[in-house]
């Protein structure tokens, strides 16, 4: 018995960490500036756990083993235990475990304690059941009032985020189903939610944040590569949480123009 | 159950006490067996343990309710047409006279909870007396304290409805805005746990025409008391809180 | 050892009649037992709607029979009373309620609980929630579909999606009704530890068990409060619209006429329960673990005083961490930062309870009885679910596995499975002392080992589908993209369930058929030291038989130099040193 414990943890432990090691499913291609930062401390706590991982189940997999009872085996060792040792390894986790954390922080901080940069690009993300919408805020720089008795969901785009049309601050406002990024420009993005709570989750910008009712969360992140990215919705918001996804374009700063040029003149 | 045995102390039983010592007539803990004296200190003591367990559980729900009201008075919500942070606290018109005199109806209860407390402490310390022969103490007319309490208890509710009424007058109702959502929602939870410290009372009081025996009767209406106060001192908390932090 | 009439605390001889020996008994036995069934039950419930979820997350267009065909909302409604039923009625339930309940007054040497009235009651009220609760699937409108978190406004807005009327309010009322029986049972606990504890049981002679019910009580008073206003306001939000939580929001064009409240507001409330609630559920697994590995290795627990003090600092730690369910929220990013470190603090008790735990087994002799096998199993699992605590307890790596399969895995295999292993283990420990019988060996075994291989395979690959960014709470996987991809891996967790489900069959079997026919056992079959197994078997109503015991020894007194025997039982006379 002592031997098929030792050969079932050790089993599930190697099988486990291989596919671990082997990064059989994986982080997706990090395509933002931060992502390098981020995967880096991921694989540093990856790393240590790992070794403690496989150090402890390896362990209690062979002292099971080692220690089982039977007849000729070596009488127990009465003892309450080692305050010395206690001691030591109290201390060495305590290390590890809060020394891995402050590293983590110095990046957390860069990327939240600090405003966007001021030639960031303005985008207002409105997440609702069960659409995202996107908005530029124009040449103005201004985004336009928006007003509740106005939001209208199944008339879609400046409709559905309630924009009111006649302030000349909105005027300028593109607002579309599809996110354009130019490539290597920060974001400025605000994040607002019309219904319940929502989450922007781009999995390849490692970038997640809750878009919360009453509020308008300000963060910024940085496209790194042109590409076509997933965005899915991280916080359960109903029925339709499942299918609530979108596509981000992060395309050069030319196209981004164009691009945002072609939505301008549609409005007119 | 023996007479008094004048040479044997009353002997705080100690929790568990410690390996190794003699046997002590009362067994550490279970409070069964041994001097019936001892007996009631203990389950006395046990009874009041378990209130104040009770009171830290109403105290972390109080508290609760307070970090919403901290966090909810401060915090500004998104106004869409500003496209800036508002905040929407709009004090509540309090009928302060009507609310002090319901604070002092309420302290004076604890007062007199407190004299129905002393007295059966006493009675119980003179049954003790009592038992030795040849003295004999005499009942004698006393103040119907409990009875009182229970009075005053009952007017206090009756005046936390007059202010209610008082604010939905001024018009404020429960969902008006969240300063009254507040007020209704802490003086409510307040009036609830007041009504069942009243009833505590009321079986207080039911214990004694049901003729349980003093000892028991005195532990209830011990730990009654407790709970009595406690809810006094709440009160002042909730009054405090809604006035100062407006 | 005095030999005196212990009358009961509450003075109460035996019942007679069936309404009061096995009805409103009370016997914190029989209460202990009611808790356990009643657990029981409820866990049946949960595996059948994880079942459910798991089928549908493959096979989305499948018809049931007697389900039909389960629609996106259907699935979030399983979702929802999973894990509400999960985390409640079983996980707060069987460990501290049942196992508690029906070994800690004995453990310490007390004929009964402080209040066994109040015991009753608090049965009978977790029994009312529970029926509450299921009442929620049968009401128009079905069960609620905003998860166990009811994450405000989408659990406090009527029209926020089907189930969230009248089966939202049921919900929140069971949980409600379940908080004041929670708070109930704590307060008769830490009453019976304080101050029932026979003579010559110190603190520091308990069980570990005892430690950990004892602790767990403390959380439980503390934090059920907390839940219950958080309840409050969102019943008064939703019913008296108050705007505690809900800011001015429009759903689906229709304005609503709230204004100025925080989604946050729930959510600190709420895991300011949440995270001590957890704890609640693997603490007395805990401390099964550390009374098992001792009995078992025949060697006492390596570090009794760190296990104590490890159990304290996790519990008063629990409470200041509650944060890092928070950290994409919105909360404040120097507040996560706080919250980050305190969380790494709470590793470090974690990590010395296993270090102990090693030790124990180190150069001792292993027996391998069934307890034994979902102790070790039982450490197993905790190792694993706990170190994927240090990725999410990083703010900045919480960043791409916030909301992701790497957290369902993470808690299954702690809540899920390690707890689970604790009450297994506690059932074939304590049943011989119950049932006055033995579960069966080899189905033990085989229930074991197929569990232990079937967990694993469910739960260990969550963490992968995490890191490849596989959303949590999807009804199913066709829509997104890079999802799709991730679909055969869930396939195969969707088989090992059905499987390591279907296996569970075994221990029910095991446990009824064993209750009736098992072989006899003796009045301490695994050569234990604790007081239940000096008690007959079953213990009689007053557990110790008219005689109060006197303590003279530590819980863990196992090969002891010079003693006659390698165990020297706690009530055993003072004639061998023992520290």
């Amino acid at each position: 018995m002592g031997l098929a414990l030792l050969a079932i943890i050790w089993v599930i432990t190697l099988v486990s960490t291989y596919f671990f090691a082997a990064k059989t499913w994986w982080l997706p291609h990090g395509a933002s500036a931060s992502a390098p930062w981020i995967d880096g401390q991921f694989a540093l706590t990856y790393a240590l756990m790992g070794v403690v991982f496989l150090a402890a189940q390896l362990s209690l997999g062979y002292l099971v083993w080692k220690y089982r009872d039977r007849p000729g085996a070596k009488p127990v060792e009465y003892s309450h235990g080692n305050t010395r040792l206690e001691i030591i390894w109290t201390a060495l986790t305590a290390v590890l475990f809060i020394g891995l954390n402050l590293m983590g922080g110095r990046v957390w901080a860069a990327e939240r304690f600090a405003p966007a940069q001021p030639n960031a690009v303005p985008v207002e993300v409105t997440a609702m059941q069960f659409a995202w919408y996107f908005r530029y805020p124009g040449a103005d720089g201004k985004y336009g009032p928006t007003s509740p008795k106005l939001v209208d969901p199944s008339s879609g785009n400046e409709a559905a985020i309630g924009l009111e049309p006649s302030d000349p601050a909105s005027k300028d406002d593109v607002v579309t189903g599809t996110m354009y990024l130019p490539v290597n420009r920060q974001v400025d993005l605000t994040l607002k939610a019309e219904d319940v709570i929502h989450s922007f989750f781009v999995p390849s910008f490692r970038f997640k944040q809750d878009a919360v009712p009453g509020l308008a969360i300000k963060m910024h992140f940085t496209p790194t590569e042109i590409g076509e990215y997933e965005l899915a919705c991280a916080e359960l918001c109903g029925l339709g949480h499942y299918k609530m996804h979108g596509v981000v374009h992060v395309v050069s700063q030319e196209d981004f123009d164009k691009w945002l040029a072609a939505r301008e003149a549609e409005k007119q | 159950m023996a007479a008094l045995t004048p040479t044997a102390p009353v002997q705080d039983p100690r929790i568990g006490g410690r390996g190794g010592e003699p046997p002590v007539r009362d067994g550490g803990g279970n409070g069964g067996g041994g001097n019936g004296y001892a007996d009631y200190h203990h389950r006395l003591r046990r009874a009041r343990l378990a209130i104040v367990i009770l009171m830290v559980a109403i105290v972390m729900l109080f508290v609760a309710f307070t970090s919403a009201y901290v966090f909810r008075k401060g915090l500004p919500t998104f106004d869409d047409q500003t496209h800036s942070y508002v905040r929407d606290w709009i004090p509540v018109n309090l009928p302060i006279q009507l609310l002090l005199v319901n604070t002092i109806v309420l302290l004076l209860s604890s007062v007199t909870i407190e004299m129905a407390r002393r007295q059966i402490i006493r009675q119980v310390a003179l049954a003790g007396v009592g038992r030795i022969p040849g003295v004999s103490v005499t009942g004698g007319r006393s103040f119907p304290w409990l009875g009182a309490t229970v009075v005053l208890g009952a007017t206090f509710l009756v005046g936390q409805w007059m202010a209610w009424r008082e604010l939905a007058d001024r018009g404020f109702y429960m969902a008006t805005n969240p300063s009254s959502s507040f007020v209704y929602l802490l003086t409510a939870a307040h009036a609830v746990h007041l009504c069942g410290g009243l009833v505590a009372m009321l079986y207080a009081a039911g214990t004694s025409l049901l003729r349980k025996p003093l000892e028991a009767r005195c532990i209830v209406l011990d730990v009654t008391a407790w709970y009595w106060h406690f809810m006094a001192f709440l009160w002042v908390y909730v009054f405090a809180l809604l006035v100062v932090m407006r | 050892m005095v030999a005196q009439e212990a009358h009961g605390s509450s003075g109460h001889g035996a019942p007679q009649g069936f309404i009061r020996k096995y009805v409103f008994s009370l016997d914190h036995k029989v209460i202990g037992l009611q808790y356990y069934f009643l657990a029981l039950t409820a866990v049946f419930v949960g595996m059948f709607l994880s079942l459910l979820m798991r089928i549908h997350l493959i096979w989305p267009t499948a018809v049931l029979p007697l389900v039909g065909d389960i629609k996106p909302e259907t699935y979030l409604s399983l979702l929802t009373m999973h894990g509400t039923i999960m985390v409640f009625f079983v996980l707060t339930t069987a460990p501290q309620s049942g196992f508690g309940n029906y070994f800690l007054p004995i453990q310490i040497g007390a004929p009964d609980m402080a209040f066994p009235v109040l015991n009753m009651l608090s049965f009978w009220t977790t029994f009312v929630a529970f029926i509450v609760i299921i009442a929620a699937f049968f009401v128009t409108g079905g069960a609620p579909l905003h998860g166990w978190t009811g994450y405000a406004p989408l659990s406090a807005l009527k029209n926020s999606g089907p189930g969230e009327q009248l089966g939202a309010d049921l919900w929140i009322t069971s949980i409600a009704i379940f908080c004041l029986a929670s708070l109930m049972g704590a307060l008769n606990f830490i009453t019976t530890i304080l101050d029932l504890r026979a003579k010559g049981m110190t603190l520091m002679r308990m069980p570990l068990t005892c430690w950990a019910w004892f602790v767990t009580a403390i959380l439980g008073l503390l934090a059920f409060g907390v839940l219950l206003s958080a309840g409050i306001l969102l019943l008064l939000d939703r019913n008296l619209g108050t705007s505690f939580y809900i800011p001015l929001v429009v759903v689906n064009g229709q304005v609503m006429g709230h204004k100025g409240g925080s989604p946050l507001l729930w959510q600190h409330l709420f895991w300011f329960f949440g995270h001590p609630e957890v704890y609640i559920a693997i603490l007395p697994g805990m401390g099964v673990a550390s009374q098992l590995l001792s009995t078992f290795s025949r060697k006492p627990i390596f570090g009794y005083k760190a296990m104590v003090y490890a159990i304290m600092s996790i519990g008063i730690l629990g409470f200041v961490v509650w944060g890092h369910h928070m950290f994409m929220s919105g909360m404040s990013p120097y507040s996560a930062f706080a919250f980050s470190i305190m969380t790494m603090c709470i590793g470090v008790p974690s990590a010395i309870k296993t270090f102990n735990w090693l030790g124990t087994i180190y150069k001792g002799r292993v027996r391998f009885q069934t307890p034994m096998l979902y102790a070790i199993g039982f450490v197993s699992l905790f190792v694993s679910g706990g170190l994927s605590g240090p990725f999410l307890a990083q703010p900045v790596l919480d960043i791409p596995l916030h909301d992701t399969y790497f957290v369902v895995g993470h808690f299954h295999l702690i809540m899920g499975v390690a707890a689970i292993f604790g009450m297994f283990a506690g059932t074939y420990y304590w049943f011989p002392k119950m049932f006055g019988r033995m579960m069966n060996e080899t189905w033990g075994r085989v229930h074991f080992f197929i569990t232990l291989a079937g967990t694993y395979a469910i739960f260990m690959p969550m963490h992968y589908l995490g890191m490849a960014g596989q959303t949590r709470r999807y009804s199913q996987f066709t829509e997104v993209a890079y999802q799709t991809k991730l679909i055969p891996l869930q396939t195969f967790i969707t088989f090992a369930a059905i499987i390591t489900i279907s296996a569970q069959v075994i221990f029910v079997i095991n446990l009824f058929w064993s209750m009736f026919k098992g072989p006899k056992a003796s009045d301490n079959p695994w050569e234990a030291t604790t007081l239940e197994w000096t008690t007959a078997t079953p213990p009689p109503h007053d557990n110790f038989g008219g005689v109060t015991p006197v303590v003279n020894h530590g819980p863990y007194e196992y090969s002891v130099p010079g003693a006659p025997k390698d165990y020297v039982m706690q009530t055993d006379p003072v004639t061998v040193t023992t520290h």
